[in-house]
Order: C-alpha cells, then structure tokens, then sequence
C-alpha cells in the first residue's frame, strides 16, 4: 500500500481545488456543483465546504447524482443505487462535476447522461482528485485536477482512513 | 446486495433484507419519476412480455409504464384475444413467446400456480401479477411502500385488513409481508369471508368488529368484495355488508384518531368504502396507484440482472 496523498495533502488538495474553482467562477452567477456518488459525493462536499468560505454570502447549490442506472456495464452486476439529489434546475446553468478519480472516464460518460435527462446545462465542467490519466477509455478530460498519477490497470486508488493510498 | 431470489412469486419467498432492498430501490424510482425525463436506460437490452390471462387495468398499465419507463422492450398479451381460447395451453404460449427471444415474464392468472409452475419449467424470469387466490406480491410491495412513506415505518405499525380475506390475493401478500417486516396485523370482516385457521396460520389477529378494528389501527387497508370469486352465498346482501363492514365518513369522524384508509382498486363504491372517504384527505389511495410504478420498476430491475444465463 502506497500512500498517495497524506491526510495533510488531501486537505491542501481540496483547498487548492476549491482555490481554483472560486477563481475559474467568480465572475459567473450561474454554477451549481454536483458530486458523483459516493466518493464524489464526499469529496464535493468538502470542496464546496471550502469554495463556500471563499465565496462569503453567496450561498454554493450542491448536489449529489448516481449513476446506477446508467452504467454501461449493468447487465454484469446488478447494482443498488445511491441516493439521487438534484434539488435545483441545471437548465441553462454551469454544472461542475466532481468524481474523487477519473480512470476509465465511463463513469462520466454515465454521469453526463444522467445530467442531461435532468436539462440543457449552458457547459459541463468535471473537477477530479486523482488522475489516473493514461487508461482513459473515452475522450474524457478533466478541467481542474487534484493530482495526476501513474499507475497500472489494476491498481485501486482509495480513499483509506482519511488519506488516499494506492493498493 | 442482490435479491436471495430470480423470480418474484410471492412475499412468501422473500426475506426481510429483500424486501428492504426492493423498498429502497423503488425510493430512487420514485425520484426518476419527477424527473423532466421520467425514464433510465438500465434495461435497455430486455424483452418483458406482459402475460394477463385476467382482467385488469391497474396492475398492467402499472407493469406496462414501469418497463418503458426503464426502456425495456415490451409485448402484451391478453388471453381473450389470442390463441389461448383456440386451446392451447399455458406452458406451450409461453415457450413458443420465448422463442422469440424474451426475457422476462410478468404474468397474471386465475389459477394459483400458474407463476410457480412456469417458474420450474421455463429459464425466464417470472414476476407474479396476481394469481388466483394465492398472492399479489408487487401489490403487497406497493401498499407496505405506501405506509412507509405515509408514516415513515412499518415496524410496530398496526395494519388492519378490511372485507373479503378468504378471496383476496392482495390480503395475503399484505400478511406475509407485514408480519415480516414487524408489523401488527388484524384481519376484519364477516365470518364467512374470513379463514377459519388464519390467525394460527398466520399470527394475525381476527375481529368481526370493525368500529374496534379501526379504533385499533393505524392504517386500513379496505378491499373489494370480490363477487367474482365467491361461487356460494356468503353474506345476504350488498346493502348488508355496507352497513356492518362499509367505510362511512360518520364512522371515521367518530374515532379519536385519524386512520390512513388504503384500497388496492377498483372501489366498489358504496359497499367496502363510501364516496366521501375514498376521496378524502386521509386516503391514500391513488398514492398507492402512483408508487406502483415505481415499486415494479425496483422489482423488474433487481431481477432483470441473471438474464438469459441458463438460455
């Protein structure tokens, strides 16, 4: 076990995540954030926690989507779904999305359909923790990115007792 | 987690974990359905063939839009139009449907059986619509949903299930799986519409007063007289059952509690349950229509996931 990011290292990578949204939008009226269930549900919650202490007053829009019922691989397994929790209209908004790894990019792939059964997003941004770029499966990029790291196929990046270590 | 079963045949079969699963997934189809988009792609790549050897309009429509509504590919059937009143028998319309690359049969029949039956002969998953006397299961599943939603549990809820006992299905479902999940249940109505052992049988309590049983509960579950299933005289008028068991607004304002009043469908009006009560405040009843989509579609999902394993 490899330990990724140290407790003190996650915290610096949240904020700095946080940092960068709050500058990438402070001029923009319409964001809303959008966590990936469960661990992009978790981590959202704490960058929005940290952008909400950066923005002051201005009251964040956070919410959390699963994907269950989307994914592309349903007939192998079927899963049960987490809660789903869009409590405002995306329509014509920018949505971040927020997911702790972005690996094969199917998982956003099935976050972006979900997405749009809900409305018409002005743009769809994706924030990540961890970067596990070379095994990409789908043209899928992300905008702000905690940490870029190598790793081989089967490898799993998880978040273990408040760090994130490689198993 | 998955469910301990590929087949839904009745309550009977599950656990309480199942039950819970299928309660918890319905919430989140409950969800889907407010959504601009009332639909998920989860079964995109399924045929259902919808089987109603009986009448009914609820439970198929019901079955019919939760398929659509996870994009399965849907067929219908309906006995009295096709070639089951030429004679052919069940199991033979089935293998030759499932020939034509089906997965998943929902199936309704007068004959208490007829899912299990299939269920032993044909490799397709097989969801019960009701058979016979036996069992409804998705309605039990729909009703304890309901409740849940209404109250917020079903533990220590005190049920009471009102009229026809000895011919409904919808009454079984409901004891199987309220007393699974830890409810209390009494079972109320004349005598003649009551089995003699089912308070051995199944732990429910028995009462042939209805004022006391809804003193007694918190929800009432009123089902129809099911003349179609009664081949004897089991009590002497409509006008009779009416007054002795029939659901009036002046009995309920005389309670000092307010009963949440459920009824599977279709009313008879003015005989299990007046007008003014069907339609008020404290009942429930199109709710229950409502998260019977959501409900079937939980159940379709959970079981559409072994497919065609065994074909």
């Amino acid at each position: 076990m490899q330990v990724l990011l140290s407790a003190k290292e996650l915290n610096e990578a949240i904020s700095n995540l946080a940092a960068a949204l709050y500058k990438a939008h402070r001029n923009d009226d319409e964001v809303v954030y959008v966590g990936i269930q469960q661990g992009g549900a978790v981590l959202g919650a704490n960058i929005v926690a940290a952008l909400q202490k950066l923005e002051g007053s201005k009251q964040i829009q956070y919410g959390q989507l699963d994907i269950t019922f989307y994914r592309d691989d349903i007939r192998n397994e079927i899963l049960t779904p987490d809660t789903m929790n869009l409590p405002f209209s995306i329509e014509n908004k920018i949505v971040v999305l927020i997911d702790d790894v972005l690996f094969t990019g199917r998982t956003i792939k099935a976050a972006l359909d979900v997405l749009l059964d809900y409305g018409r997003p002005a743009k769809v941004e994706l924030c990540v923790l961890i970067d596990r770029k070379e095994h990409r499966q789908f043209p899928i990029q992300a905008d702000h990115v905690g940490k870029t790291i190598e790793t081989t196929k089967t490898d799993k990046v998880k978040l273990v007792n408040g760090e994130v270590v490689l198993l | 987690m998955q469910l301990s079963t590929r087949h839904l045949l009745g309550i009977k079969d599950l656990t309480p974990d199942d039950i819970s699963l299928i309660l918890s997934t319905a919430e989140q189809f409950k969800e889907v359905l407010q959504r601009p988009v009332k639909k998920v792609p989860s079964l995109r790549e399924v045929t259902i063939v919808n089987l109603f050897y009986e009448n009914s309009t609820r439970t198929r429509f019901s079955f019919e839009l939760a398929e659509k509504r996870l994009s399965a590919d849907t067929i219908n059937f309906a006995s009295s139009t096709s070639s089951a009143s030429k004679g052919e028998t069940l199991l033979d319309t089935v293998n030759n449907i499932l020939s034509m690359k089906v997965d998943m049969v929902v199936i309704r029949h007068s004959a208490s059986g007829a899912p299990h039956f299939l269920a032993q002969h044909i490799p397709a998953a097989i969801i019960n619509a009701g058979d016979g006397i036996n069992e409804h299961p998705t309605q039990g599943l729909l009703d304890a949903f309901s409740i849940k939603e209404k109250t917020g549990k079903l533990k220590g809820n005190k049920v009471a299930i009102i009229g026809d006992i000895m011919h409904s299905r919808v009454a079984l479902s409901n004891i199987y799986l309220l007393k699974k999940m830890g409810a209390e249940v009494t079972v109320c109505g004349p005598p003649t519409l009551l089995p003699k052992y089912i308070s051995s049988a199944l732990g429910v309590n028995v009462s042939y007063n209805l004022r006391e049983t809804l003193e007694w509960c918190d929800v009432a579950n009123v089902l129809r007289i099911q003349l179609e299933r009664q081949n004897q005289v089991l009590f002497s008028s409509l006008r009779e059952y009416n007054l002795a068991y029939g659901i009036s607004r002046k009995l309920l304002d005389g309670l000092n509690k307010e009963v949440v009043i459920m009824h599977p469908g279709p009313i008879n009006r003015g005989v299990e349950l007046d007008s003014d009560v069907a339609d008020s405040k404290q009942s429930i009843i199109l709710q229950q229509v409502e998260n019977g989509v959501a409900v079937r579609m939980a159940v379709l999902y959970l079981l559409s996931g072994r497919k065609s394993q065994e074909h």
